[in-house]
C-alpha cells in the first residue's frame, strides 16, 4: 500500500578527495514508499538545487540492481539493511515515518574519496586488467557445446559471475579486503575449460596487483558474503586459496 | 627462494602461514588437555605423566623448537596482517552494524591473540623455566594455584583461547581452501565444540588443584 512518509537524512559531504567532510542533515518529506532509496535522494537533490545549495553527489546508472554502480552504506549496512539488494532496488517501504537514516560512503583506502558518496573503485578495474580475463583469438564462432561442461560446473560458474562489481564486500569488510570480488572473477574462469590455461598466472597475478592497490587481508569474517546484493559465497574465495596454492606452491610456472 | 618467498608474501600466502601454524597450535592444545587430563587420575598419576613426558627428551626438545618457530610465524604475521588491516580502512564508519557474518571470536583475533601471547610467557614462566630439582611439577602447580589471583589469570587466559580457537580453527580450513556444503557447517560447529572443550578442560583445571589441596 502506497503511503507518504517524512524522514531524516544525515548525509556524508565531502567536497573533493583532500578537504575534510561530514555530516549534514536534511528533511526528506512527503515521500512516497514506492520510491526507490536513489529517487529519494534524487528528491532531496531537487529541493537542495532549489535552495541553491550543491545536490548530493552519488553514483547510479542502470537503477535496476544489475550494473554496480550505486551503492552507500545505510545506517551501518551496505546497500541498506535488505538482503540480496542493490542500493537503487531498495525501496522506502523499508523505512517509517520519522526515521533518521545515516547515509555513508564506501569506506576503504584503495577507494579513494571523490565527493559526498562517490568513491574511486578503479582499484576494481586494473584487478580485472591484471588477469581477469582469457586471451582467445577471434576466429570463426565454434560450435555450441563443442566443449561440454557439466550442469553443476556451469551453474558455479554463472554464481560467480553474477558479481557486478559494487564494493559492497569490500565496504563491508573489516579489512576492506577485496577477496569476494577477487575470487568471484578468479572462480568465473578456472572453474570453465576456457579459463583454465591462464589459470596459474591469472591467479598470483590478481591476487599481487590486489595486494599492491592497498585491500586489506581477508580473515574469513564472512560481512562480504552477508551484504553482497548478489550473494556470492565465499566458497569461491576457498577457490581462490585453492587457485593460488596451485599456482604459488606447486605449479610450473616461475 | 624468490619463488616461494612470493607467494608466502601475499596476502592469501600471509594468510596460509597462520592456518598452518595455527592448526598446529590446535594439534598442541589438544594433546596438552589429554596430557593434563591425568590430573583427574590423582597426583602420582600427574606426576608420573610428566615423568614419561620428559623421558622423550630430544623428541620434546624438536617439538618445543617447532613449535616457537611455528609461534614466531604466527605471531609476526598476525601483527603485520593487524598492521595491515588497520591501513586498509583507516577512516571507520560512524555507524557501525553487523550484517551476521562476524562472531565474537572473527572480531577479536588480534587482540585475543595478543593476550594469549603475554599468558604463554607468563605460563613458561610458571612452569617451564624454573628449578624443579627439588619439587614435582604438580607440587608447582598446586603452590601457584593456592592463590586466587592465578586460578583467574588462568582462567581468563584460557578463555580467551577458547574465543580464538571458536574462529581460528574453521577459519583456518577454509584459508587452507577446504570449503564444501557437505562438511563446512560441520566444520563451524566442530569450531565451538572444541573451543568449548579447551574451555572447560583446561579451564577447569586451576580450579580443581585449588580444591585438592
Ligand atoms: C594457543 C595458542 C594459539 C592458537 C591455538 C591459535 C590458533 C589460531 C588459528 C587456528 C587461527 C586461524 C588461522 C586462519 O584464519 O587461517 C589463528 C589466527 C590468528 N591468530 Fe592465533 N593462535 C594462538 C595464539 C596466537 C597468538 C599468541 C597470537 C598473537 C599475538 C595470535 C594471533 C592471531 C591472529 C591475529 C589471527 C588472525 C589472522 C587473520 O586475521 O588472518 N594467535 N590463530
Ligand atoms: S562480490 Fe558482491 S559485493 Fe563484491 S563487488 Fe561483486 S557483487 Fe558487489
Ligand atoms: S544503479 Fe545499477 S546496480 Fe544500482
Amino acid at each position: 500500500m502506497t503511503k507518504n512518509i517524512n524522514v531524516t537524512l544525515k548525509v556524508w559531504r565531502q567536497k573533493g578527495p583532500h578537504v575534510k567532510g561530514g555530516f549534514e542533515t536534511y528533511p526528506a518529506t512527503d515521500i512516497s514508499t514506492d520510491m526507490s532509496f536513489l529517487e529519494m535522494i534524487d528528491c532531496v537533490n531537487e529541493q537542495l538545487t532549489l535552495d541553491g545549495k550543491e545536490p548530493i553527489a552519488f553514483d547510479h546508472d542502470c537503477r535496476e540492481g544489475i550494473c554496480g554502480m550505486c551503492g552507500a552504506v545505510i545506517n551501518g549496512r551496505c546497500h541498506g539493511q535488505e538482503k540480496g539488494t542493490t542500493l537503487c532496488q531498495l525501496h522506502m517501504r523499508h523505512f517509517s515515518n520519522g526515521d533518521t537514516i545515516v547515509i555513508e560512503p564506501w569506506r576503504a583506502t584503495a577507494f579513494p574519496m571523490v565527493k559526498d558518496l562517490v568513491v574511486d573503485r578503479s582499484a576494481f578495474d586494473q584487478i580485472i586488467l591484471a588477469g581477469g580475463y582469457i586471451s582467445v583469438n577471434t576466429g570463426g564462432a565454434p560450435d555450441a557445446n563443442s566443449i561440454p561442461i557439466a550442469q553443476e560446473i556451469a551453474e558455479l560458474a554463472m554464481d560467480a559471475a553474477a558479481c557486478i562489481g559494487c564494493g559492497a564486500c569490500v565496504a563491508a569488510c573489516p579489512n576492506a579486503s577485496a577477496m569476494l570480488f577477487t575470487s568471484a572473477k578468479i572462480s568465473q574462469l578456472a572453474l570453465l575449460p576456457q579459463g583454465k590455461p591462464e589459470a596459474t598466472s591469472r591467479a598470483l597475478a590478481m591476487v599481487n596487483k590486489m595486494d599492491e592497490l592497498c585491500f586489506g587481508n581477508c580473515s574469513n569474517e564472512r560481512e562480504c558474503e552477508a551484504e553482497c546484493p548478489k550473494e556470492i559465497s565465499i566458497s569461491n574465495i576457498a577457490r581462490l586459496n585453492r587457485e593460488f596454492v596451485k599456482a604459488g606452491l606447486v605449479s610450473v610456472v616461475k | 627462494m624468490n619463488g616461494l618467498t612470493n607467494p608466502l608474501g601475499t596476502s592469501v600466502g600471509k594468510k596460509l602461514m597462520m592456518a598452518v601454524t595455527g592448526l598446529a597450535f590446535c594439534c598442541f592444545l589438544t594433546i596438552h588437555l589429554a596430557g593434563n587430563l591425568t590430573l583427574y587420575g590423582g597426583k602420582d598419576f600427574f606426576n608420573s605423566y610428566v615423568e614419561h613426558l620428559h623421558s622423550l627428551g630430544s623428541l620434546v626438545t624438536l617439538a618445543e623448537l617447532g613449535l616457537l618457530f611455528f609461534a614466531l610465524i604466527h605471531v609476526l604475521t598476525g601483527m603485520l596482517l593487524f598492521y595491515q588491516n588497520y591501513n586498509a580502512r583507516p577512516a571507520r564508519y560512524s555507524v557501525n552494524k553487523r550484517a551476521g557474518g562476524r562472531t565474537l571470536g572473527s572480531a577479536t583475533m588480534p587482540y585475543t591473540g595478543v593476550i594469549l601471547l603475554l599468558f604463554v610467557i607468563f605460563h613458561l614462566m610458571n612452569f617451564h623455566f624454573v628449578d624443579k630439582t627439588n619439587t614435582t611439577t604438580f607440587q608447582l602447580m598446586s603452590n601457584a594455584f593456592a592463590s586466587p589471583v592465578y586460578i583467574f589469570i588462568y582462567t581468563f587466559a584460557v578463555i580467551i583461547a577458547a574465543i580464538h580457537v571458536s574462529h581460528g580453527l574453521w577459519s583456518a580450513f577454509q584459508t587452507l581452501g577446504a570449503n564444501h556444503p557437505k562438511y563446512t557447517p560441520f566444520l563451524r560447529g566442530l569450531s565451538i565444540v572444541f573451543s568449548v572443550v579447551i574451555g572447560i578442560g583446561l579451564g577447569f583445571i586451576p580450579v580443581y588443584v585449588s580444591l585438592l589441596r
